[in-house]
């Protein structure tokens, strides 16, 4: 188990790599840093001055891979490659264009986005399966066919649609939260409840209806036929047999999401003015932040990793079968 | 009227893609093997009728893809001079949807504009009043006529409707013979036909902020959607065949490129990624101002580069399952009788191994689509998604966010642009899910 995950480890390494070649090449080479500091200082008037001043402030002035300047390491280690791209690997992202610690915030708005996608999540997912359970319970009846038949319209309505009629509805004609807005400790639970109301609404549909496929594909399983046989009953069948059957494609879409709650939802921070890691990225996307931009994006990827990771963890617990080596 | 023919990007891409479909059909038609489960798909009521609402929305959008510069009117002895405005085909079908503006805000089917003006009187007093609009409902002399007109437009627009419905049911019902194509028929042309009778006289679904007809910026989003879901699969499908099945073939040192390259792609938050994307292209396209000669031109450029990045991030989950479904493939006794025959390479990929791994891209590819209609509307939001001159749902959503806090309520634009998009996008899920259960050979059919 211990060597698997080392090496799984060490698999990602090279991953990795090639994340921060793609960010360093999308951000530095399809564009100069020229053209990023003429498009932030506005295209027209902009003197040659300007741009160097804007490149030295944000360090992009190096070389972009050896710095024939300068003597023995500092030939690599100068250069906009080592001190952007490098050094992400140790979590170091510089400063926001604003001066801040790009670390720091991250670490801070941490728990706001944590406050919102966690609960989000267990709460989503607890009412997915039910719903999906429900479906496949009474399958083939009038129940399953507007159950689906839901599922499809709401799939069909556009994220956007959620989030504006549930600020709407709630907060603007029942008064019952405020629109947006956040606090730390107990004061923030009527600031989180809407927002986690809307997210868990907004993926019923798609989510019932992936879980309802999965139990139904369980359900045409020899090993149903035998507990039928058995003469258990079709709700213990459905729960102590297909559900933990189900577990394994349950938990391969569900587990890889778990460590990217800490992203945030970009969406939903940015409606109900939460401040956390999706707003900051929406906030650093409209004011062309290049360096946070980055960071997110290296980060996530860094998540996304360690939730692959964690997937296979997870199908050891349940199934016994299942051996990391 | 003189014009010159403008063809844009995108409307290259949407006349190859109108190209490939033709071609598949026409091959299609000829082999009963591949025409079979399009057969079951013409049987199954649900996607015929979202077939006949997905095709208003494509006709739209076709009509508003061929473009055109007007001539401006020439003075004598200098060059012939076209309008730096470029128009479409359906821009000109509703040219007084497109010209019709009014000040501001205006209610849907309204006479009056949203807010109070001043004004004076004919005794040189000041009253405050809320202004007639300059064309929605102007023809009319009083407030009296108002309810009566509506009414009559509506009659009328019904009447007109079930005539021209019934005419065409008719006419479809010879090819498709069924009953919930019949009415869908009937009801969708009654609908566009009581929209049009009212649309001559008002705004249907009222005007936004600088006036401008909702009704006529939701049917242009139509375009836009449709591109955005389109035109990227010409960029998922080629990356993803190519790829996917050479990585289940070949396997050894290629299938580990491939899975590398897809697993670096794939490990990046879609979100982020297209984010990162677009910022770049952003960059790209506002330091060279001079490759585009209309500002049309260059909103498009930038439609065609966000298909291009959307493709470019989207292609991986297709690839993985096409080289899950290669790898087993390669395993079967035909394709192993292929192989010792020494049948190349290449001719077991084109003829063994991509005719049979069709249904599974061509089930991905109308999935995809809703979804990738869904994503424009945020990535809108975002600041990401298409030019902010582009007229899009996105754009119309983000627009009309902020009037939400205005007392009365500013509602019609979201509301328009909301449904038009939920009837587009559950047309189309309703449609691929039919294409799913018609292509998937998983399914136990009784009779297929």
């Amino acid at each position: 188990m211990l060597a698997y995950l080392i090496r799984r480890l060490l698999y990602a390494i090279p991953i990795l790599i090639g994340v921060n070649l793609l960010t360093f090449a999308l951000f530095f080479v399809v564009n100069t840093p020229d053209d990023m500091a003429r498009m932030q200082l506005g295209v027209k008037r902009v003197t040659p001055e300007a741009i160097e001043k804007w490149k030295q402030q944000r360090g992009y002035d190096k070389p972009l891979f050896i710095n024939s300047a300068a003597t023995s390491t500092a030939q690599i280690t100068d250069t906009v490659f080592w001190n952007k791209s490098v050094s992400m690997f140790v979590f170091d992202f510089g400063y926001s264009d604003d001066g801040r610690s790009i670390r720091r915030e991250i670490a801070t708005r941490m728990t706001p986005s944590l406050a919102i996608a966690l609960p989000t999540f267990l709460i989503g997912l607890m009412v997915y399966v039910s719903f999906a359970l429900l479906m496949t319970l009474f399958r083939a009846t009038m129940f399953d066919l507007v159950g689906v038949t839901l599922c499809v319209v709401l799939m069909s309505i556009s994220g956007l649609f959620y989030i504006i009629g549930g600020q709407f509805l709630v907060s603007k004609l029942w008064h019952l939260v405020p629109i947006s807005g956040y606090a730390g400790g107990m004061d923030g639970i009527k600031f989180v409840v809407l927002p986690i109301v809307v997210g868990v609404i907004g993926g019923i549909g798609s989510s019932s209806r992936w879980y309802r496929t999965i139990f139904i594909e369980e359900m045409g399983k020899d090993y149903v036929r035998t507990a039928r046989a058995k003469g258990l009953s079709e709700l213990r069948v459905l729960f102590t047999h297909v559900l933990k059957n189900a577990m394994i494609p349950i938990l391969t879409g569900v587990v890889v999401v778990i460590p990217l709650l800490f992203m945030g939802s970009l969406l939903t921070e940015s409606f109900f003015g939460i401040p956390g890691l999706g707003s900051y990225t929406i906030d650093a996307i409209n004011a062309q932040d290049f360096s946070v931009v980055r960071a997110m994006v290296f980060l996530g990827s860094v998540l996304y990793i360690v939730g692959l990771i964690l997937t296979d963890v997870s199908y050891t617990v349940v199934d016994p079968r299942v051996r990391l080596q | 009227m003189n014009f010159i023919p403008v063809i844009l990007w995108s409307d290259a891409l949407v006349f190859l893609l109108v190209a490939a479909c033709i071609t598949t059909t026409m091959y299609v038609r000829k082999r009963e093997h591949l025409l079979l489960p399009w057969r079951r798909v013409a049987q199954s009521s649900m996607a015929m009728v979202s077939l006949s609402v997905l095709s208003l929305f494509l006709l739209v959008g076709l009509l508003d893809t061929l473009h055109f510069r007007v001539a401006l009117p020439q003075t004598n002895g200098t060059e012939q001079v076209y309008s730096p405005e470029v128009l479409s085909v359906f821009d000109k079908l509703v040219e007084p949807l497109r010209i019709q503006t009014e000040k501001t805000y205006s209610a849907p089917l309204a006479m009056a504009l949203y807010a109070k003006e001043s004004r004076t009187t004919t005794n040189g007093e000041i009253e405050r009043d809320y202004p007639r609009l300059r064309f929605g409902g102007a023809h009319l002399t009083d407030h009296s006529q108002y309810k009566a007109d509506v009414v009559r437009r509506i009659l009328l627009g019904l009447l007109s409707g079930l005539l021209v419905g019934v005419l065409l049911a008719l006419v479809v019902n010879r090819l498709f013979k069924q009953q919930a194509v019949f009415i869908a028929t009937i009801t969708l042309v009654t609908v566009v036909s009581i929209i049009v009778s009212l649309a001559t006289g008002y705004h249907v679904f009222g005007t936004d902020k600088v006036g401008q007809d909702v009704l006529y910026l939701s049917l242009k989003s139509i375009r836009t959607g449709l591109i955005i879901g389109t035109v990227t699969t010409l960029v998922t499908l080629p990356l993803a065949l190519f790829l996917g099945v050479a990585a289940g073939y070949f396997r050894g040192w290629v299938d580990d490129v491939i899975q590398y390259i897809y697993t670096v792609l794939s490990s990046i938050p879609s979100v982020l990624l297209i984010a990162a994307a677009v910022l770049m292209m952003q960059v790209t396209i506002d330091t060279h101002p001079e490759w585009f000669e209309t500002s049309a031109a260059r909103a498009d450029m930038r439609l065609v580069a966000l298909c291009l990045i959307l493709g470019l991030t989207s292609w991986t989950g297709l690839c993985r399952l096409l080289r899950g479904e290669t790898l087993k493939m390669r395993e079967m006794e035909y394709i192993q009788a292929a192989q010792s025959f020494g049948v190349s390479s290449m001719r077991i990929l084109t003829r063994h191994i991509m005719p049979n791994v069709m249904h599974i891209i061509l089930i991905a590819l109308v999935m995809d689509f809703s979804g990738l209609v869904l994503a424009e509307a945020v990535l809108s939001y975002v600041g990401v998604g298409v030019d902010p001159s582009m007229i899009s749902f996105g754009t119309m959503i983000n627009g009309a966010r902020l009037e939400m806090g205005r007392e009365p309520m500013v509602w019609w634009a979201l509301a328009s642009a909301f449904s038009f998009m939920l009837v587009l996008v559950l047309a189309a899920n309703l449609f691929a899910d039919a294409v799913r259960d018609a292509f998937d050979p998983r399914l136990n059919r009784t009779g297929g």
